[in-house]
């Protein structure tokens, strides 16, 4: 039956095509319009597919690098503690006299790691590199300081700032900090160590929580206090989690490490 | 697209997957090496910092 419906379109369009040689132009217009739909479709399977990259960018690669560079930096940084004669050109002015390096109570330059940091509620080995500026260039793998902010065991604010998702992610599991975890910053003259007072979740621009007094413009700062800033939520980063702490020990770099910090690896 | 560079493609068509294949890792390089880190900064997924709401010197 089919069959014989479909018969009489043929027997249609012949007497069309006896008239006129147009028939062809039609059929041309339609592999067009085909193709247009083919490449588009090609496009968007391209689009999609680079997206995919970037999340694979983004979860894997930025932490495979990050944790490299910050792994290089810290071992570098340690082992001018550790031996401050074989210093990377700390103080490229100094005469080769000079034995002993220059007290660290100077501001870093931007880009410089200074300190290493360690906060064992993180993980027995969390160690990290401490560098100045809080630029995302500053921030692969490290925690960054923010600029003219006080410096570990000044009176005043130490503010830091730290990837929780992405780029060796080193505060990913910042929950795990709380009231009465410990943070200890090594600067290569001191160690100095912190206790974990409380976290908050804050606005993006909260920027009160950065002050010498956090959240007391004006006020004269009279003991020294630290604050890590990191983004919440952890994969959206539309708030601010934020950690403070303050000094509760301060010990020579002779001294050794503070007792009950395991500093290998 | 595909199929007009596989078209443009000289060779035995062994010869042109492994083309294909070179291509394939030239792109993916520009893009985790030039493209993907210069649109990082411009995405809303890595801020961990407190700042003013206008660009601050900080």
């Amino acid at each position: 039956m089919t069959d014989d419906v479909a018969v009489p379109q043929p027997a249609q369009e012949s007497p069309d095509a006896a008239h006129a040689p147009e028939p062809t132009p039609p059929p041309v217009r339609r592999i067009d319009g085909w193709s247009v739909l083919h490449g588009a479709g090609e496009v968007l399977i391209t689009l999609g597919c680079i997206l995919l990259l970037f999340a694979v960018y983004e979860l894997v690669w930025t932490n495979v690098t990050a944790d490299r560079h910050e792994s290089g930096v810290r071992h570098d940084l340690v082992q001018s503690f550790d031996d401050p004669s074989s210093a990377p050109s700390t103080n490229p002015g100094a005469s080769p006299g000079t034995t002993s390096p220059p007290p660290r109570s100077t501001t870093p330059q931007p880009g410089d790691a200074f300190a290493v940091m360690y906060i064992p509620a993180l993980g027995a080995h969390w160690a990290k590199a401490v560098v100045e500026g809080v630029d995302l260039s500053d921030l692969k793998g490290t925690i960054g300081h923010y600029p003219r902010t006080a410096l570990p065991g000044q009176i005043g604010n130490f503010a830091v700032a730290g990837h929780r998702a992405t780029n060796g992610q080193p505060l990913a599991d910042v929950p795990d900090i709380v009231e009465g975890s410990l943070v200890y910053v090594r600067t290569g003259t001191a160690w100095y160590t912190y206790r974990v007072t409380r976290h908050q979740i804050v606005a993006p621009n909260a920027v009160e929580v950065l002050l010498p007094v956090p959240g007391k413009p004006g006020a004269r700062p009279t003991q020294a206090v630290i604050t890590i800033t990191t983004c919440n939520p952890r994969w959206a980063s539309f708030e601010r989690w934020i950690v403070s702490g303050v000094l509760i020990d301060t010990r020579a770099e002779t001294e050794g490490p503070p007792s009950g910090l395991d500093v290998r690896g | 697209m595909y199929e007009a560079l596989w078209r443009h493609l000289p060779g035995p068509w062994p010869v042109r997957v492994l083309s294909c294949l070179v291509l394939l890792v030239a792109v993916v390089a520009v893009l985790f090496l030039v493209v993907f880190p210069w649109a990082e900064p411009r995405l809303p997924f890595t801020d961990v910092t407190v700042t003013h709401s206008s660009p601050s010197p900080s």
